[in-house]
């Protein structure tokens, strides 16, 4: 990697400024994605604003219908919160299927999600819990967060400072890992509310989507059944040596169903 | 002090204590003062003219000492990189040997080839400098697939090697074969893929050169599977350095598998890049850059056809195989996919007649060679999968086919007509031993478990024999081999009794430090902790051919054996002389030298101090002092074999194939060390588990870049893959090896690919498929499932 200078802010604000002051600066939260690209240099910012030492940026709370998590909240907390795992079931089982030991322990959701990796896990989680992506300026529901591949809604300057999500009936994630990478070949989450179920998929395509048939469907009928025929059109989803778009599409069928399974669970 | 610690025991690993405790000391660890560091710029394209290279804004950038390339080195005279094996077609005709330069001339071949040498004063330097040296490319059409490589049409990567094929090499009487053939109740045929894999030691490949110019004389410390060979092909063939003004250490090395006992371009170039400089020079690769220059392994396309009688028993094999090479002749290149595959052909059985045809064929890939089992593992899927594929077709029981075929117990030495000769082995012993530790007979209660769940679960056998502990040196001689293949050993008491040996095999994980002081410490009756072990370096070690081919032990190990023999030899002539009585009436046992019927005796602690201070010493017929030293070239391969059983459940929703259970009953005769052998065993199915469901190394075919350029692509196998393994021996001795040992180190990637993807097959026979190839992969089996049109119950 390439020599550069390291900023460790204590407030947002500072934060913003220094990333909107220093030209192709970049934000560094756990690290484990953006560490790599330096090694590799396929990135080379002159500068890293370290937003660990940031006030509030970490932790789980309960607001009563929705609950909230900091944007440098780790997957391994996530996935050990006995808050997240009663009430937002499916989320923490996402987060411990999320790489291994020491990557849950450095990446952070907020990192993950400003990040949008086409097979990451969070866009999913965050997708189907129709999630509001708290900023340093504003609140963006996930509906118009995701922009397709490496693709946000975030401005140049802005910061994801928290996660809120409303609490469903139920949820559950079901996740058919790369073999290599062991990132999401095809991961599905399904929510359910009492207005209505939500399907996300991610790995499947260029950026995570929703899939309107399945969860017209799911609010009919909330059971794995109620999937099990729908078919998505392989047109626009991703081919590779690892899957061909026509094994991905029947992926995210069998997906729905075991999401669904794992949400009755 | 410690105890005699014996053959057949399973004390802990000497060398763990240094490994677990972070103190092994790797190439990398080795800081020399003043040391610099080199980065290699690599060619991005696959096949494309090297028209000029500026250096100039490169050699501007900070830190930087020096921009070599493939000029400098023609400048200066430099040899090709030797391979060590010359093959012949039918007629006699050597194959076609196109230099491998260093650093690339005129021509980059592969992604990946070497093309400058930048050195700097940090390696950050040396990648800012790489970054700025301008190459200029004219890309030209590449050609990665063996099939596509002999068209008529396909690129040519040299211009005197017509359709890119290196040797049209074979073996076996071919009329034999086809009268055999017209004569048959039935053939089978089957058409394979045997993928390409990356070897992925643990530790990169790494170097570090330093001149010394008081003394002229280089040192290299470098990741290598066998220094001596590197000083040797390097020093004598490459860059003209005398032997003995040339240093090579291969210290502690985090795992080979092969990809390590090449001499590679960067050895040659960081050493003669350190005189020009007159600076230490360090590289280590990154695991990116072993993807693209680390040599690979397998990567063929075969056609078999097995002729039989109607009681199924075999009349005659044929085989022919197109054998990657990739852009250059490695090392063992051409050695690789025919004297190490067809001369395997026969297996453990008693076919008659075998023809095999290989053509080895240069494409725009990185250089192929010898990866773990090293064309045994080609030769044993294809025969044992063509077995099943004709059991199958004639409605014979899997395990009833192989017994009518195998060579019985009683049949040993066998001689195949293929080369080789068996010498012992009981295949049946180890058939019959598997199916009782693999617990067949319940096998059927357990499919309709997997059934009830949706699943369809498989049993895979392979009943298998190969051929290592290479090589005796005459025999090699005849098959093209340019150099000998026997090992060294030296057995050097000290005067207080304890011994260090000095052997020319290279441990790189395989426990030669235990395994070795444990034959010095039963032989001599010298405690285990007063052994040691010193290898990989040839200032210290006399010489060796280093480690592979599963022969430091039973090549090395039988130098070692003979070495000790001299040492009590040596002993009984003291002791004669010191208890005055005729050497013929002196016996060594136990570490005691004593006088048969008597109690007099000496101890070996004794008879080394008499050997050191020879006051009371038979001066005029006997040298002081107790070393000794030997040499063995075997008279034989060994040939290990076994039989394993794989089990496998397969999820037809997703394609998933989940190994359930593992079973493997292996033949390596004498067990030095068995916890070793255990683990040389799980380690080698491991790999093959590896080839069989997850590695495949790829590229593109129209880029010829590297798809899975990386562990992100590239799949390992992972601990939580596999089951719990039962692992046993059944063992034959060796009946020319001084200990009877075999050797144990591949026969595990060997047996296990076939035994996995005959598993598979198995389990999805009732849907009409007859084949599988690597690596079965969850859309490789879904896709299969599709074509036969499944009806997948909808739970
Ligand atoms: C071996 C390995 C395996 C992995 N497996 C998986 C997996 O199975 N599934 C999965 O989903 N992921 C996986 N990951 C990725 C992991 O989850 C990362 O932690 C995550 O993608 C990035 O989080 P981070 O905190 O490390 O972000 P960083 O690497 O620090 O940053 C990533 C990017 O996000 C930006 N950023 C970070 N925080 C913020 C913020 N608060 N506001 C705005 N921008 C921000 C950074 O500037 C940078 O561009 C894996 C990673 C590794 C190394």
């Amino acid at each position: 990697m390439k020599p550069f200078a390291y900023h460790q802010p204590n407030q947002i604000p500072d934060a913003a400024r220094l990333l909107t002051s220093i030209e192709d600066s970049k934000l560094v939260a756990g690290g484990m994605t953006l560490i790599p690209t330096l090694k590799q240099r396929l990135a080379n910012p002159p500068a890293l604003i370290d937003l660990s030492k940031l006030g509030n940026l970490k932790g789980i709370t309960d607001d009563g219908a929705t609950i909230t998590i900091g944007a440098m909240t780790p997957h391994a907390v996530v996935a050990a919160s006995k808050l997240v795992q009663t009430k937002l079931p499916g989320l923490a089982a996402l987060a411990s299927m999320i790489g291994d030991p020491a990557v849950r322990s450095r990446g952070t959701i907020g990192g993950s999600v400003a990040n949008n990796d086409p097979a990451a896990d969070y866009p999913a989680g965050v997708l189907g819990l129709g999630a509001t992506i708290v900023t340093s300026t504003r609140e963006i529901a996930a509906d118009k967060f995701f922009l397709g591949l490496f693709e946000t809604a975030l401005e140049p300057g802005e910061i994801i400072a928290a996660m809120r999500f409303p609490v469903p009936l139920k949820a559950g994630y079901a996740k058919f890992k790369a073999p290599a990478s062991r990132y999401a070949l095809v991961g599905v989450f399904v929510a359910k509310f009492a207005d209505g179920v939500r399907v996300a998929v991610t790995g499947a395509g260029p950026g995570v989507f929703r899939v309107p048939p399945m969860e017209a469907a799911l609010s009919e009928n909330f059971d794995p059944s109620a999937v099990a025929a729908i078919k998505i059109d392989n047109d626009g989803l991703t081919s590779d040596i690892h899957a061909e778009a026509d094994y991905r599409a029947h992926l995210v069928t069998v997906m729905a169903k075991r999401a669904v399974d794992a949400a009755l669970s | 002090m410690g105890n005699v610690i014996g053959i057949g025991a399973a004390p802990k690993r000497k060398e763990d204590q240094r490994f677990l405790t972070g103190r092994g000391n790797y190439v990398s660890d080795i800081k020399r003062p003043g040391a610099t560091a080199g980065v290699f710029v690599r060619s991005p394209h696959a096949h494309a003219f090297l028209r000029s290279i500026d250096k100039s804004a490169a050699l501007a950038a900070p830190g930087v000492i020096a921009v070599l390339t493939g000029d400098d080195v023609r400048a200066d005279g430099l040899g090709s990189l030797p391979c060590g094996w010359g093959i012949s077609d039918a007629k006699g005709v050597p194959m076609k040997e196109p230099p491998f330069p260093m650093l690339a001339q005129g021509k980059v071949r592969f992604v990946g080839d070497m093309v400058a040498f930048v050195i700097a004063e940090t390696p950050e330097q040396a990648n800012t400098a790489a970054e700025l040296l301008n190459v200029d490319y004219d890309v030209l059409p590449s050609v990665v697939g063996v099939l596509e490589a002999v068209r008529p049409d396909a690129p040519q990567l040299f211009d005197d090697v017509p359709n890119n094929i290196c040797c049209d090499w074979e073996l076996g009487d071919k009329a034999a074969v086809e009268s055999a053939f017209r004569k048959a109740a039935h053939v089978a045929k089957l058409s394979l893929v045997n993928n390409r894999l990356i070897g992925n030691p643990m530790e990169p490949r790494a170097a570090i050169a330093e001149y010394e110019p008081g003394t002229d004389r280089f040192t290299l410390w470098t990741t290598s599977q066998f220094p001596h060979v590197v000083r040797f092909l390097m020093g004598a063939l490459v860059l003209n350095i005398p032997q003995h003004k040339l240093r090579v250490v291969a210290p502690d090395v985090g795992g080979g598998f092969g990809v390590k006992q090449f001499h590679y371009g960067e050895e040659a170039v960081i050493t003669w890049a350190a005189r020009r400089v007159m600076r230490p020079i360090k590289w280590v690769a990154s695991r990116s850059e072993g993807y693209v220059s680390d040599r690979h392994g397998r990567d063929h396309v075969t056609e078999a056809e097995l002729a039989l009688d109607e009681t199924g028993k075999f009349l005659a094999f044929r085989v022919n195989t197109l054998a990657n090479m990739g852009g250059y002749l490695s090392t063992f290149g051409p050695n690789i996919p025919t004297n190490l595959y067809g001369p395997l052909l026969g297996g453990v059985y008693t076919t008659p007649a075998i023809y095999c045809n290989v053509k080895v064929v240069f494409t725009n890939t990185v250089p192929v060679d010898a990866y773990r089992g090293a064309g045994r593992p080609e030769a044993t899927f294809v025969l044992e999968r063509i077995v099943d594929v004709a059991a199958a077709e004639m409605g014979i029981d899997r395990v009833e086919i192989r017994r009518r075929n195998m060579i019985p117990k009683e049949a040993y030495p066998y001689q195949t007509p293929v080369l080789v000769q068996y010498d012992s082995g009981d295949p049946m012993g180890c058939l019959d031993g598997a199916l009782a530790a693999a617990d067949v007979k319940s096998f059927g209660i357990r499919k309709a478990a997997s059934a009830s769940k949706g699943k369809f679960r498989g049993l895979g056998y392979s009943t298998y024999v190969e051929a290592c502990g290479l090589a005796p040196s005459r025999f090699a001689g005849r098959l093209g081999a340019r150099g000998g293949l026997y090992e060294s050993a030296t057995v050097r008491v000290h005067p207080t009794g304890q011994v260090t040996v000095m052997i020319g095999t290279h441990n790189h994980g395989q426990g030669h430090e235990t395994t070795f002081a444990q034959i010095v410490s039963d032989k001599l009756g010298v405690a285990f902790d007063n052994v040691d072990i010193v290898f990989g370096d040839t200032d210290r070690v006399q010489f060796g051919m280093g480690t592979y081919g599963s022969r430091s032990l039973v090549v090395g190990g039988a130098a070692l054996s003979k070495a000790t023999d001299k040492v009590i030899a040596k002993g009984k002539k003291i002791a004669s002389h010191l208890l005055e009585a005729a050497e013929v009436d002196i016996q060594f046992e136990a570490g005691k030298f004593s006088v048969a019927g008597t109690d007099r005796m000496k101890t070996f602690e004794q008879i080394a101090g008499a050997a050191y201070v020879p006051h009371n010493y038979p001066l005029e017929v006997l040298e002081p002092g107790l070393e000794e030293q030997a040499y063995y070239d075997p008279v034989n391969f060994t040939y290990p074999g076994g039989c394993h059983i794989a089990e496998v459940e397969v999820d037809p929703e997703t394609g998933t194939v989940t190994l359930v259970n593992y079973t493997a009953v292996d033949d390596v005769g004498t067990v030095i060390n068995p916890m070793i052998v255990e683990g040389q065993l799980h380690g080698g199915i491991v790999q093959g588990v590896g080839q069989a469901l997850f590695e495949n190394a790829v590229y593109d075919e129209s880029s010829g870049q590297l798809l899975s350029g990386s562990l992100m692509d590239y799949c390992m196998p992972r601990a939580d893959h596999m089951p719990m393994m039962k692992v046993a021996t059944h063992s034959t001795l060796c009946t020319h090896t001084p200990m009877g040992v075999k050797g144990c180190g591949e026969v595990g990637t060997i047996g296990s690919p076939a035994a996995v993807i005959n598993a598979v097959v198995d389990a999805l026979s009732h849907l009409g498929v007859t084949h599988v190839d690597m690596p079965a992969t969850p859309n490789r089996i879904w896709r299969l499932l599709q074509n036969a049109s499944l009806p997948v119950a909808a739970e």
